[in-house]
C-alpha cells in the first residue's frame, strides 16, 4: 500500500470517528446519476413554485377535466362523496365543527399541483398533461373563489395563489415531545 | 383383527377420519394384506393388547405431514388475522391492523406487520429498481437493489407506529373492540439494511441543506420531508425484515425506515431522495399528518411518536374466566428512546405498581411488560402508564384530547384502560 493510500484511508478514518452520526464508510458503488435522468425522476413542486413544468390551464377547461376524471368520486365541485371534501369549509377551522378540504386547509396551492400530478386520479396516476392538470387546480380553486372565474395558472402564477389557512401551521420541528 | 394387525395398523397410521371412524380406509387395506404374514409370524404367541399407541393421541401415531419450502401458521392458529379497514371501491386504500392482543413477544411477524396503502402494493421488479438521491448533493448516485446488497449493514430491532393509531380514542364513547382494532398500526421487528448517512456522505451533502424529500414508486408516489438531521442520524434503508427480503406490503424491494418517527415517514418502495432546504409542505404533511388545536392553528411535522403502552392481556374480547392467578402482560414503546419503565393500575389510577419489563429493552424498540394479578373477583379497572428514558410520560386521555379539536385522532398516546366486570367481562373505559 503505498503512503498516499495509507494517508487518505488515515484521514478517512479520522473524519469518521463517531460511525453513529456520520455513517459507515461506503464503498462508492453507487451510479453517476446524468442531469436529463435527474430532470425526468424529479417530478417534486415546493411551495415557491421551483420544479413547475411548463403549460397552463385555466378554470374553464379544468372544469372538463374535473366532470371526467374527478367527479365520480368526488362529487360536484369538490363536495366530496364518495371520497374527501376538496372544497368548502373556508373559515370554518376555528369554530366547533372545523371542516378541513383543500380550499380550507392545505396553505399552498402548489401542493394540489403536485399531489394531483403524481397520485390522481386513482385508477391512472400520472396519467394527466400538465396543462390538464394547472387546469383542474384552477377549477378546483375557483369554487371557494380562491382564484377569480376566468384564471389561467401556470408557473409563475401559481405560486402566488393565497391560500386561506397559508399561516395556520405551527411547526413543530425540531421541538421535545410533548 | 388381531393384535398384530392393530399392531402394523398403528405403525403404519391411523389416518384421522370423519365421524367415528377408528382407522383411516389406506391403513385398513394395508392391514389386510399384511393381516396373512403378520397371523403366521404371530403364531402361538398369545398376547394382551399393551401396546403404548392405546393411551397415545393420534398425532404420536402417525407420521406427520412433510416438508414444506415455506412454512405457514398452524390451522388451529387461523384466527390470527390483520384486520383490513378501506373505503367501499377503493381497494388499495386503507390499512390493516396487526392482531396484537393475538401475538406474545415483541416481534411481530412479517405477514402480520400492520399495512398502510396510498393506493395499492406495488410489484416492483428489484432489477429495475434504483434508489436516487439527488438535489443539494455533489455527485448525483442511484443505487440498485443489487448494489446496495454489497454495503455495509445494520440490523436493529424497531417498532413502527402509524401517526393515526388509536385514534378511535379521541371519540367521545370508549369504542368497544380489541385492542388490536384499537392499536394495531403498530408492529415490531428486526430490519436490517444501510446506514442512510453512509449514502448521503458518498453523495456529498451541500451546505444549507435541511430537508430530504423522500418518494415511494407506489401508485400514490408517497411523498414525505424528512429533517436532514434524522437522515444522517439513524436512517436507514432497509432490506431485510426479520431475516428476509422485505415483503411487498412492507416496501419491497426496499423502505425508508426511520426509528421513532411516525410510520408515514417510513417511505416503502423508497425511489427518490431530493437533498434540499425547505421542507415542501407535501399532501401527507399538510393535509393529513396535521393535528389541528382548538382555535383553528394545526401542529405540524410532529415526528417522534410519544411514550405510550397498553394492556393486552386481559383485554376487549379476552374475558376472565373467574378469580384467580392472571398474568397483566402488554406492549409500551417511545419514539424517544428507551422504556424507563411501566406502571400498572388495577383501581382507575389511584395506586400504581411497577411491572416487570423483558429484556432487552431497545431505543425505539416494543417493549414487554408483565405483572402477575390475583384477582378477587371484585370490579377492576386496568391502565398501564410509560415513561421513557428522556422522561416523557404518557398522559392521561383526557389531557391528551384536551389538546386537540374533537375528532384529532393523530399522536394519540393517552393512557387507556379496561374495566373489569364481577362476572370477568373486560370492556374498553375512559378513566
Amino acid at each position: 500500500m503505498s503512503m498516499l493510500k495509507i494517508g487518505v484511508l488515515c484521514s478517512a478514518v479520522a473524519l469518521c470517528l463517531f460511525p453513529a452520526v456520520c455513517g459507515a464508510q461506503g464503498p462508492n458503488l453507487g451510479r453517476a446519476l446524468t442531469p436529463e435522468e435527474i430532470r425526468k425522476a424529479d417530478i417534486t413542486v415546493w411551495p415557491d413554485g421551483r420544479g413547475l413544468p411548463p403549460g397552463s390551464g385555466s378554470v374553464s377547461a379544468g372544469a372538463a377535466v374535473y366532470a371526467r376524471n374527478c367527479e365520480v368520486c368526488h362529487g360536484a365541485k369538490g363536495a366530496g362523496k364518495p371520497q374527501d371534501q376538496l372544497t368548502g369549509g373556508v373559515g370554518t377551522l376555528a369554530s366547533a365543527k372545523p371542516v378541513k378540504t383543500s380550499a380550507s386547509y392545505w396553505p399552498a396551492a402548489t401542493t394540489l399541483f403536485d399531489y394531483i400530478r403524481r397520485a390522481m386520479p386513482i385508477a391512472s396516476p400520472q396519467s394527466l398533461t400538465n396543462d390538464e392538470v394547472y387546469a383542474v387546480t384552477a377549477y378546483l380553486l375557483s369554487i371557494d373563489g380562491i382564484v377569480p372565474p376566468d384564471a389561467v395558472l401556470d408557473a409563475k402564477s401559481l405560486p402566488r395563489v393565497k391560500m386561506p389557512n397559508k399561516d395556520g401551521f405551527v411547526s413543530w420541528w425540531p421541538k421535545p415531545l410533548r | 383383527m388381531k393384535n398384530s394387525e392393530k399392531k402394523d395398523a398403528a405403525k403404519m397410521g391411523k389416518e384421522p377420519v370423519p365421524g367415528k371412524g377408528l382407522l383411516g380406509r389406506r391403513a385398513l387395506l394395508r392391514g389386510a394384506l399384511l393381516s396373512a404374514g403378520a397371523a403366521a409370524a404371530s403364531v402361538g404367541i398369545a398376547q394382551a393388547d399393551d401396546s403404548i399407541g392405546a393411551n397415545a393421541p393420534e398425532w404420536m401415531k402417525t407420521p406427520g405431514r412433510s416438508f414444506s419450502p415455506y412454512g405457514t401458521p398452524s390451522k388451529w392458529q387461523e384466527k390470527v388475522q390483520r384486520t383490513i379497514a378501506n373505503p367501499p371501491g377503493r381497494p388499495g386504500t386503507g390499512v390493516s391492523r396487526t392482531p396484537l392482543q393475538r401475538l406474545e413477544g415483541t416481534i411481530t411477524p412479517a405477514g402480520l406487520h400492520f399495512e398502510r396503502h396510498h393506493n395499492g402494493v406495488p410489484d416492483i421488479d428489484p432489477s429495475q429498481h434504483e434508489l436516487l438521491i439527488h438535489g443539494m448533493v455533489k455527485r448525483p448516485l442511484a443505487f440498485s437493489t443489487d448494489v446496495l446488497a454489497r454495503y455495509p449493514m445494520e440490523t436493529h430491532i424497531r417498532f413502527i407506529e402509524c401517526s393515526g393509531n388509536s385514534g378511535g380514542y379521541n371519540q367521545a364513547q370508549p369504542p368497544q373492540a380489541t385492542s388490536g382494532e384499537l392499536n394495531g398500526l403498530l408492529s415490531g421487528s428486526e430490519w436490517t439494511g444501510v446506514r442512510l448517512a453512509t449514502l448521503l456522505n458518498e453523495a456529498g451533502v451541500a451546505p444549507g441543506a435541511k430537508w430530504v424529500i423522500a418518494e415511494g414508486a407506489d401508485a400514490a408516489a408517497m411523498s414525505r420531508s424528512i429533517p436532514l438531521e434524522k437522515c444522517m442520524d439513524d436512517a436507514m434503508i432497509a432490506l431485510f425484515q426479520n431475516g428476509e427480503a422485505i415483503r411487498p406490503e412492507q416496501g419491497y424491494p426496499m423502505r425508508l425506515l426511520l426509528p421513532g418517527f411516525e410510520g408515514n415517514m417510513n417511505v416503502k418502495w423508497i425511489r427518490r431522495l431530493n437533498v434540499t432546504d425547505v421542507p415542501v409542505d407535501a399532501r401527507d404533511e399538510t393535509s393529513h399528518y396535521t393535528e389541528l388545536m382548538p382555535g383553528g392553528k394545526a401542529r405540524q411535522f410532529m415526528f417522534p411518536m410519544g411514550a405510550k403502552s397498553l394492556i393486552l392481556k386481559p383485554s376487549f374480547g379476552m374475558n376472565l374466566q373467574g378469580p384467580g392467578w392472571y398474568e397483566i402482560s402488554g406492549l409500551a414503546w417511545s419514539g424517544a428512546g428507551r422504556i424507563a419503565k411501566v406502571e400498572v393500575s388495577k383501581d382507575a389510577g389511584k395506586t400504581w405498581e411497577l411491572a416487570a419489563l423483558n429484556a432487552p429493552v431497545l431505543p425505539m424498540a416494543l417493549t414487554r411488560f408483565r405483572l402477575p394479578w390475583d384477582w378477587k373477583g371484585q370490579p377492576s379497572t386496568l391502565m398501564s402508564r410509560a415513561t421513557d428514558e428522556t422522561g416523557d410520560v404518557q398522559p392521561s386521555r383526557a389531557d391528551w384530547v384536551a389538546q386537540f379539536v374533537p375528532g384529532q385522532g393523530y399522536h394519540f398516546n393517552g393512557i387507556q384502560a379496561w374495566g373489569i366486570e364481577a362476572d370477568g367481562t373486560v370492556k374498553n373505559v375512559y378513566a
